[in-house]
């Protein structure tokens, strides 16, 4: 009798599972029907389940040369019910960070930045972004339109009591004026609702505009989205190459955001396991993006750029962001990992990487030769 | 099959009917205009037996706020009993869209051929081409919207088992959308066969092109004039065309295809989803009852320019559209013209009013043609 319902239900998986032969995304590299089977009946306290959290990676097969992660969060409970999928995902997504027997470190003490400023010959801008999500909350997958509300209440609340240079004003997408939205769309800080069929399949476009936002502080220099791509996402950024000073305000502000969200009962997902929760993998740690938009035209056309640049363990987009290209000779430059390192350690990272680059370009702009650096070590 | 359950919907109640209800303040779809907060409360902690909930129902008309002059529907059903679950949504809706049917009218089917007069000779020198579909639901699956991979798959197996076995003229082949090769495929777009993965967002937000293209493919007839779509929209769309203006060939291949479809799935112990109010259960409630759009592609360069064009189509019951589908314009002078209903009419008497009236409209086209007036051929209001 047993054996006859643990074939049947086998029989049901099968049929069930996905055809992923012409995938290439890291949910398709590590599902196997093993797994699929055993965790296909289970769902998250939410009521969250694996076919959901798949969802967006079936359909999209991926790129054979962009390896995408494939697979969301709906809740914080996945990375722990789905943690047979997830753990390998993140593994191979984080370069070997292995959730099961290794610790992320969190660290936001600005302080600890050591030649912060760079030349502002070279650098253009300095940014610093990351991601929070509300605990207690489902994630933009799978949230209610009544507990994305209650996230947009939660953080517009806090961002209210932010005082002096973080002084800033809420403006939901729903009630902008047109002169309020030109004005965010002047700045670059209006964001769209999103296209990419990896986050529409993903279900993170439910009830658009609906409890979506944008927060800034007056001068500009520190900004929040409400309900894009995860409940929170946090940027910090100037012009020039201050970056110490965007990290120190990116650091306070995060800090005294948490602390205005815990005098009212609630707090930010994160654990030692995989430091703070967001809906992407991809994302989780610090969820940290450090960068600097900066010129580089002799550098950039050596062909040992892009070593360099790998062993600082950093990584080059255009101006546009992800998947532009860059514009004279100008680049984005940012940090690759996300997990296993902390915040001070990503940023120091970006900071030595991109002083390293300057002088190469220094040198080459002098008739000078340059050298590959040794490679980082991945996990300090 | 998979149960395919929707605990998520247990989540919302922690919440107030008000904390959930949708802002529909800038929507104007038929969903938008039915639902009240009043309903809304009553009907969110249903479900039907496959759990489908009404946030389901209603999620492309919430992502899809709609056209300040096309009015969309703004909900889908998951299921056959959507329609019984979430009546208080659904009957309004179908009043709306349909003219006017009552929940307690009765929907007439009638897919007998020889009951269609005339409709075999229109005029070939203006009808460039005849075309009936329809779609089909199997009952005890789950529609497009909510059907899991193993559903889907089992649709798609039940369906070539079933069009395996035709034969005569109805006899073909199955082309799964992930397998075919290069040249099926050209073969396919060079037809006009091929159907891709949905981009309308009305669509995507209903969640029908989940898993594409697994268990999706097209089947047609060796003489190409028969035509099923697996797993789209529907479980099947079914369409028999041919060029020229023999609409009465064209509806008695229909009838017969379907007929024989219909047997073939009864032998292995499936039926089509119907009922005597709803007539055919299809996944979009614009589509019930008959499901039926019976169209011709004709010339009418100058009838189009009349002034009482749309007032003739309108008394005509018909419905104009460019060459390319819904949404295109027509295209030196050739229009889509077809029936405007769908529901509350039979087969039989759709074609009718398309068949009596193309004749009409081609009568008046080439009354102008020649100078003269067209006054005393205006139609009553059917």
């Amino acid at each position: 009798y047993c054996l006859n319902i643990l074939s049947c239900f086998l029989y049901l998986c099968s049929a069930e599972y996905p055809d992923l032969r012409k995938h290439n995304n890291c949910m398709a590299s590590n599902l196997t029907p093993a797994i699929y089977a055993k965790l296909c009946d289970k769902a998250t306290p939410n009521g969250y389940t694996l076919d959901q959290a798949i969802q967006t990676g079936v359909d999209n097969p991926g790129h054979p040369f962009i390896k995408t992660v494939g697979l969301v969060a709906g809740d914080e409970e996945s990375y722990e019910v789905f943690a047979e999928l997830l753990d390998p995902v993140i593994k191979e997504r984080h370069n070997g960070y292995d959730p099961r027997n290794m610790k992320h470190p969190t660290d936001l003490d600005a302080s600890k930045i050591q030649s912060g400023q760079f030349d502002e010959r070279y650098v253009l801008s300095s940014r610093v972004r990351t991601g929070r999500s509300i605990r207690g909350l489902s994630l933009p997958p799978a949230c209610t339109r009544a507990e994305r509300r209650e996230v947009e209440r939660v953080v517009v609340d806090a961002l209210a009591g932010l005082k002096g240079d973080l002084t800033g004003k809420y403006y939901s997408l729903t009630q902008m004026t047109e002169k309020e939205q030109q004005q965010l769309i002047d700045d670059h800080f209006l964001f769209d609702k999103p296209v990419s069929p990896l986050l529409t399949c993903a279900g993170m476009a439910r009830d658009w505009p609906d409890a979506r936002g944008i927060w800034h502080n007056n001068e500009k220099t520190f900004l929040i989205w409400v309900n894009e791509e995860d409940h929170t996402r946090v940027i910090s950024m100037e012009k020039g190459g201050n970056m110490k000073r965007v990290f120190e305000r990116f650091c306070r502000g995060l800090k005294e955001v948490e602390h205005l969200i815990q005098e009212k009962g609630w707090e930010f997902m994160w654990n030692e396991r995989l430091g703070y929760i967001l809906t992407c993998p991809s994302n989780l740690g610090t969820g940290l993006r450090a960068g600097v938009h900066v010129k580089l035209p002799l550098l950039s056309k050596d062909a040992r750029f892009s070593k360099i640049l790998d062993h600082l363990r950093l990584q080059k987009r255009g101006t546009g962001g992800v998947d532009t290209a860059a514009v004279g000779g100008v680049f984005d430059i940012s940090n690759l990992d996300r997990l296993g390192q902390s915040e001070v350690q990503l940023v120091q990272t970006v900071v030595d990487g991109v002083n390293y680059l300057i002088e190469c370009e220094k040198r080459l702009e002098r008739g000078q030769d340059i050298k590959v650096p040794p490679p980082l070590k991945q996990f300090k | 099959i998979m149960p395919f359950g929707n605990t998520h919907n247990k989540l919302k109640m922690n919440y107030s009917s008000e904390q959930e209800y949708p802002d529909l303040s800038k929507h104007n779809n038929h969903m938008a205009k039915v639902l009240t907060p009043e309903m809304y409360a009553n009907l969110r902690d249903k479900e039907t037996p496959s759990g489908f909930t009404l946030d389901d129902v209603i999620q492309t008309g919430v992502d899809n706020p709609g056209h300040p002059f096309i009015m969309t529907v703004g909900c889908v059903a998951g299921d056959e009993e959507t329609y019984e679950v979430f009546k208080d949504l659904m009957d309004p809706v179908i009043e709306d869209r349909h003219g006017g049917y009552k929940p307690s009218d009765k929907h007439k089917t009638d897919l007998n051929a020889d009951n269609l007069q005339g409709g075999d000779d229109l005029d070939p020198n203006y009808v460039l081409s005849s075309r009936v579909r329809t779609g089909r639901s199997i009952r005890g699956f789950c529609l497009p919207p909510h059907c899991s991979r193993g559903e889907r798959r089992a649709i798609e197996n039940l369906s070539i088992e079933s069009l395996d076995s035709l034969d005569g003229d109805l006899k073909g082949k199955y082309y799964a959308l992930k397998n075919m090769t290069d040249e099926e495929q050209q073969q396919l777009i060079d037809d006009h066969f091929l159907f891709d993965k949905p981009v309308s967002p009305l669509l995507l937000a209903s969640g029908m092109a989940r898993d594409w293209p697994d268990g999706r493919g097209i089947w047609h007839n060796d003489n190409k004039t028969f035509l099923v779509w697996v797993n789209e929209e529907d479980h099947l769309r079914v369409i028999s065309m041919q060029k020229g203006g023999n609409m009465r060939e064209v509806f008695t291949r229909f009838c017969t295809g379907l007929t024989k479809i219909e047997s073939l799935f009864k032998d292995r112990g499936h039926e089509f989803m119907w009922n005597e109010h709803l007539g055919y259960v299809l996944t979009c409630p614009s589509n019930l009852g008959t499901g039926l759009r019976a169209g011709v592609h004709v010339k009418l360069p100058n009838v189009s320019k009349h002034e009482k064009f749309g007032e003739i189509l309108k008394k005509l019951r018909l419905q104009k559209r460019g060459t390319g589908g819904v949404d295109t314009a027509a295209v030196g002078g050739v229009f889509d013209i077809s029936n405007a209903d769908r529901l509350g009419f039979s087969e039989v008497e759709l074609v009718q009013m398309v068949v009596d009236g193309v004749n009409l409209l081609v009568d008046m086209e080439k009354r102008l043609e020649g100078g003269d007036s067209i006054d005393d051929l205006m139609p009553e209001q059917k």
